[in-house]
């Protein structure tokens, strides 16, 4: 640097060259987070983008430079749009990720290999390049192979035997003899479509007709497949390089675009934050992550079908606004402790679709309360024996007489389960003087405990 | 009835072409002779109809009662929503499902949303009330929150008339406030008829029928839920005598509000 600093200077040698040096600590998380916001940024480009902590990103452009005039134009496209400002850019573009990291960190700036033509292009750059470790590379200067073209015209097997495997098979790689996928950092979607403004987009009812209209091309391609799509992924891209995302979930698979739209409609509705355009979307891509089969529906004479239709559509809306957690369908669970007897699945998941309930038999009354609370509350009770129903009970500071009761049900814990802690429970329903009935619970029998057994409200009945 | 019988029932039930109960078209039947007899045609489907739990403490009578409506509304296939406000959950305990099977509804019909601000369970309800696929849609709120004003319960009624799906809006804690609801009940728990050893029986409610555009009001009934039949029936007239109350009967407490304690 100009006022005479290098990279890997230490801290205290750096203030002495240049006294009034401000020091930064490092912000890791910072850094990832600016690192993220780029790779959004490049979600523009292509969809196989991948991060190369802590500084780096890997694109995989193959079949994508065309839409940007050329790999050229793309690279020229990419620096202007991210080297104003703070930020500095080095890029390379190789036929391999390991070939092109090496040239962008070691080569000249902006440098495009054309195909077949790595082992040429990395031949100049330093041992270093290789990373192959500190020690590794020691050997390799004291050896007089300073680049990585010196050690590239070595025969193979000497090296192999001096050095291992490791690195000759990093020499490879680099020379673009192997490619090894990168791992993107989203699955790559089913189907994606997308459509560029020449003049970005501000207004939200632009960009949910824009939305419509890639959900039709979605379809499209859905439909070639026999499938429907179950999430729907739209990321607007505005012009300042902020990405915002949006994701839709369905129960069913679903693919008529004004379905998907109406459900992003309800989306936007919901953001805690609204949609802030700020200068305007450029892009906005419409991608499919999940997609299940989806068989064209065979209309039933009872229209039974179109009812099931419109009642999944309606809990996908409902899903979208207040989220998938809220919207629930209930399926029984096997246990005896009432409180975990039954679990909450989202609504119109297959297994609460498939549930068959244990319905009432012939019982004289139900022997479940309607209400059931998560957390027994403590009662004060007093019974008139020992292994009875209580008389009366004091639930929420209000006296309840009772006038009626049966029970026990005596419900023991789950031994299989090695919980310590819990005891068997005796419940009671009991109805009290106003005609409220409750299932309270005795905690533990008289005869195991030094102490009188506490008493809970569990549940209330109709 | 036998596990396998019950089974094959369900079975049919799903077969049969869905049909919303037609015992007379349009219009719900409780059961009960007496009360359908006096309601008429007040009980219309597709029209609001509002319920109020006597006291917060009748939370469950309420939910119990409503349960049994639901049934004699949508039949056995109908699906309901079931919207319910968070603090309902809280103060009065979380639906159970097993709990509500018991009254014979069956609970892979409904389909629960759990509203965080009332505003948003009214919203649910309106997107519920427009589909006409389902049987019912209850929407339970506490207190008497502002969003809750004539124009909300006109817009759920509108949906319900073009629709054909009936919402009931249940209400706790609340006093009857300016609404477009066909009919305005009050709900109370009522001593059930006794089994033998003084067991506690049947579900048992105590209902008045506070307004009633289509005809007279102020009728108040004792009616009792029978699960088998999924119809209420008056809870006299069937054992011949009044539930049995037992003789020690404190006097009511004049109000008693449901407290809230750590």
């Amino acid at each position: 640097m100009d006022i005479g600093l290098t990279p890997g200077l230490t801290l205290a040698d750096a203030r002495a060259r240049v006294p009034q040096l401000a020091a930064v600590e490092m912000d890791h998380a910072a850094d990832a987070a600016w690192l993220e916001r780029i790779a959004d940024f490049c979600d523009r480009y292509t969809p196989m983008t991948a991060l190369d902590a802590p500084d780096g990103l890997v694109l995989d452009i193959t079949g994508c430079a065309h839409l940007f005039g050329g790999e050229k134009g793309l690279l020229d496209d990419l620096v202007a749009r991210l080297s104003h400002g703070t930020t500095q850019v080095r890029t390379a573009l190789a036929g391999t990720p390991q070939a092109a990291r090496a040239l962008a960190r070691f080569g000249q700036p902006h440098v495009i290999v054309a195909p077949g033509g790595e082992a040429a292009a990395v031949a100049p750059l330093p041992v270093a390049a290789l990373e192959a470790g500190a020690e590794t590379m020691t050997a390799l200067l004291r050896a007089g192979l300073k680049t990585v073209g010196d050690l590239a015209c070595r025969p193979h097997k000497p090296l192999v035997a001096r050095f291992g495997a490791a690195l000759a098979a990093r020499l490879v790689r680099l020379q673009g003899g192997e490619n090894i996928a990168i791992a993107p950092r989203r699955p790559v979607p089913v189907c994606s479509a997308e459509r560029r403004f020449a003049e970005p987009l501000t207004q939200t009812g632009d960009v949910l007709a824009t939305l419509e209209a890639l959900a039709g091309h979605a379809a499209d391609s859905l439909e070639k497949r026999g499938h429907g799509g179950r999430r729907f992924d739209a990321a607007l891209f505005r012009t300042d390089g902020t990405v915002s995302r949006l994701t839709i979930e369905t129960a069913r698979p679903v693919r008529a675009p004004e379905v998907v739209t109406r459900l992003f409609r309800e989306r936007i509705d919901t953001l805690g934050d609204p949609l802030d355009p700020g200068y305007g979307y450029d892009l906005i891509r419409l991608s499919v992550p999940v997609s299940a089969a989806l068989e064209t529906a065979q209309h039933t004479l009872d229209g039974r079908q179109v009812e099931d239709e419109d009642v999944t559509a309606l809990i996908d809306r409902l899903s979208t606004r207040f989220g998938r957690h809220a919207v629930t369908q209930f399926v029984p669970a096997e246990t005896h402790i009432p409180e975990e007897a039954v679990r909450a699945m989202p609504a119109g998941h297959a297994a609460a679709q498939a549930t068959h309930w244990q319905m009432a038999p012939a019982d004289a009354r139900p022997m479940r309360p309607v209400h059931l609370f998560a957390q027994p509350q403590p009662i004060e009770a007093l019974a008139e024996i020992p292994d009875g129903p209580p008389l009366r009970f004091r639930w929420r500071r209000v006296l309840h007489e009772i006038a009626r009761a049966e029970g026990p049900e005596r419900i023991a814990p789950e031994w299989w389960r090695g919980d310590e802690g819990s005891r068997t429970r005796d419940y009671y329903c009991v109805e009290d003087s106003h005609g409220r009935r409750f299932w309270i619970f005795r905690h533990g029998l008289y005869e195991e405990l030094p102490h009188h057994p506490r008493w809970f409200m569990h549940g209330l009945f109709a | 009835m036998q596990p396998t019988l019950i089974e094959l029932q369900r079975q049919i039930t799903a077969l049969a072409p869905m049909q919303k109960p037609t015992d007379q078209q349009g219009f719900v039947t409780l059961g009960a002779e007496r009360a359908d007899a006096a309601l008429g045609s007040a009980l219309a489907r597709g029209a609001l109809h509002e319920m109020f739990a006597a006291q917060a403490a009748d939370a469950a009578a309420l939910t119990g009662f409503c349960a049994g409506l639901a049934q004699c509304i949508s039949g056995d296939a109908g699906r309901i929503v079931w919207i319910r406000q968070g603090f309902s959950e809280t103060e009065a305990g979380p639906l159970f499902m097993p709990g509500l099977a018991a009254l014979g509804l069956d609970p892979a019909h409904i389909i629960h949303v759990r509203a965080r601000r009332p505003e948003d369970g009214l919203r649910a309800a309106l997107e519920a009330v427009r589909c006409a696929a389902l049987g019912a849609v209850l929407i339970e709120l506490w207190g008497m929150p502002r969003s809750l004003d004539l124009t909300a319960t006109r817009r759920l009624a509108l949906a319900a008339e073009a629709s054909g799906t009936t919402p009931l809006l249940m209400r706790l804690a609340a006093e009857p406030g300016p609404s477009v609801a066909q009919t305005r009940w009050q709900v109370a728990a009522a001593p059930s008829r006794a089994l033998a050893a003084n067991a506690p029986g049947r579900p048992a409610f105590d209902i008045t029928l506070l307004r009633n555009r289509a005809g007279a009001s102020g009728q108040r009934w004792h009616l009792e839920w029978d699960h088998e039949r999924k119809r209420f029936r008056h809870a006299a007239t069937v054992s011949g005598s009044v539930a049995a109350v037992p003789d020690k009967r404190p006097v009511p407490a004049p109000v008693e509000r449901l407290a809230r304690t750590g």
